[in-house]
């Protein structure tokens, strides 16, 4: 059973509205990037699926519960959330009580608790952290313990906001495969401005583009992430793949633009210049 | 003679068995744009720190070395000096702003230099103006977009007057737009008023095409030290694991199928415009 948002729409209190009738299906183990500029209503739309955030119209559907019926901490259960800024989640003294909280909360077993304790802390490479406070570690570091500390009880949505944010090449090499081990099981959404690091997965994710708490475009992303105009209304730079190739374009050579892959550039371009010789 | 010169650097942190730099040799000329980059934990945070003197005088630990700036060794002499030759501009602009008004954010460095009221003015105004932040001047720091929030932040260290800027991760918690905003700035002011730049950056996609030589760093040694299109495509920058932009690889990839182009491309339109030379399409840009 999937996420469903059924025309939701949500101000908040001091008359802002962020959402202005998004429809949305998150399907098992579906991977969807959500991407827009700031102020879209990325963040506000994905605290409405572990009903942090309520829709003041509209209905939000978690395996069939309408949100509105169901506390955070049983929604948590299924639809773990992994907060932009890792300050605003992380509380405990170290980061081994921080990885083990919600699993004790969650009612593991302790000797299940050490066990995932222990793989969360070698998969995010935090061991030599286990005793230290979170709040002593770098910012990209304290990112890392958020998204372990969630990840860790394995809900069966696992939605991230901007997880790239601060982290190093090998960190993101090393997340892109813990997400990829994990669609295996469970679903997967993403709130990323990171489009390069969008565009090297394999399978790629749906993207959704949200634009004034609208929804501007959804679809695949070899056709969204290389359409300029779609791009600039959603504040996004395009992929340095697609904008290679309408340069090339611009030049006078005839080459496809709604590519992504590195591959397929390298062999449009071979028979490209092959052609023109 | 080099603006920043570097030699036999070690720096251990106090309470830490690790070295943080070890033995690091560098030198910069004026007017040079360094991009420093390498996995996090290389020591490229304890570096910059080291070139304004927050290294040795604010932050205990083992100094090895020499660190010479504009002249000036950075253990003779104290931060609030260096700060006047030396900018440092900090990944997260929060900690950087604290005042009411972007304006007042710009004029506290010079105020506290004690500076005569028109100097402080005269600064002020060409720090807000060189960073495009004179509209902006009397909104308060945390109304701002994160890349406004950085370039003010760059804007009250310039008020310093330096000739080095030295910026930790700028964009790193920045949107594209944001970043591409602060990378153009830093671009104008080396390129329009001559100004230094290092800048530690992991987005070398957006940053290596306005570099004269990138920099990487490994467990707290220099690796790599070159123009951005050789150290792009070494050996050892994918040893150390960096992200090379996709024009770089799109480049190897076709070299790997004959198709040289004559030099790396950093842009997505300099490759363009190679392929098409390559190609012999007659320049139609």
């Amino acid at each position: 059973m999937p996420i469903v948002l059924e025309d939701v729409w949500y101000s908040y209190p001091n008359g802002v509205e962020a959402l202005r009738g998004v429809s949305l299906t998150i399907g098992d183990r579906d991977f969807v990037v959500i991407m827009g500029p700031n102020g879209a209503g990325k963040t506000t739309l994905v605290k409405t699926f572990n009903g942090l955030v309520k829709p003041t119209r509209g209905h939000v559907l978690v395996d069939g519960v309408d949100t509105r019926r169901a506390t955070v901490a049983e929604l948590a259960r299924r639809v773990g959330l992994v907060f932009q800024n890792p300050d605003h989640q992380l509380f405990c003294e170290t980061v081994e009580e921080e990885i083990a909280f919600a699993l004790r909360n969650f009612g593991f077993t302790e000797e299940e608790v050490r066990k995932r304790v222990d793989w969360a802390l070698r998969a995010f490479g935090l061991e030599e952290y286990r005793d230290t406070s979170p709040l002593a570690l770098s910012g990209g570091e304290k990112k890392r313990v958020a998204i372990a500390s969630v990840l860790v009880w394995e809900p069966k949505y696992l939605v991230l906001d901007e997880p790239t944010l601060g982290q190093d090449y090998a960190q993101k090499e090393k997340l892109r495969k813990l997400i990829n081990e994990l669609l295996e099981r469970a679903s997967v959404v993403m709130v990323s401005h990171d489009i390069e690091f969008i565009v090297d997965f394999r399978p790629r994710p749906r993207v959704v583009l949200l634009a004034g708490g609208r929804v501007l475009a959804e679809g695949r992303a070899e056709e969204l992430l290389t359409d300029l105009e779609l791009l600039k209304k959603a504040s996004l730079v395009r992929p340095q793949v697609p904008e290679i190739l309408d340069c090339l374009c611009d030049l006078g050579l005839k080459v496809r633009t709604d590519v992504l892959d590195l591959l397929e550039a390298r062999d449009i371009i071979l028979s490209a210049v092959g052609a023109g010789r | 003679m080099p603006i920043v010169e570097v030699e036999g650097l070690s720096f251990t942190y106090k309470g830490s068995r690790k070295k943080a730099l070890d033995n690091v040799d560098l030198s910069i000329e004026e007017g040079e744009f360094v991009i420093l980059t390498g996995p996090s934990g290389c020591g490229k945070t304890t570096f910059c720190r080291c070139l304004n003197g927050l290294i040795p005088h604010f932050y205990p630990g083992d100094f090895e070395g020499q660190v010479v700036v504009a002249g000036l060794d950075t253990r003779e002499h104290e931060i609030w000096e260096l700060s006047q030759h030396v900018g440092l501009v900090f990944q997260n602009p929060e900690n950087q702003l604290f005042c009411l008004t972007v304006e007042a954010d710009v004029a506290f460095g010079p105020e506290n230099l004690g500076l005569p009221r028109h100097e402080i003015r005269k600064r002020v105004n060409w720090a807000l103006k060189a960073t495009g932040m004179w509209e902006l001047r009397h909104r308060a720091p945390h109304e701002l977009s994160g890349g406004q929030q950085q370039r003010a932040a760059i804007a009250a260290v310039l008020a310093m007057r330096p000739k080095v800027l030295v910026l930790d991760e700028p964009t790193s918690f920045l949107d594209p737009a944001g970043a591409a905003e602060v990378l153009s700035i830093v671009a104008r002011l080396n390129k329009q008023h001559g100004i230094t730049v290092i800048l530690t950056e992991h987005r070398l996609d957006m940053a290596a095409a306005l570099a004269d030589r990138v920099i990487v760093m490994d467990r707290g040694r220099v690796v790599l030290n070159g123009p951005p299109g050789e150290v792009l495509t070494s050996e050892e920058a994918r040893k150390v694991g960096i992200g090379i932009p996709k024009v770089v690889r799109l480049y190897e990839l076709l070299a790997g199928r004959g198709l040289r182009l004559p030099r790396v491309p950093l842009t997505p339109r300099e490759m363009a415009l190679l392929v098409a030379e390559v190609a012999g399409i007659a320049d139609s840009a």
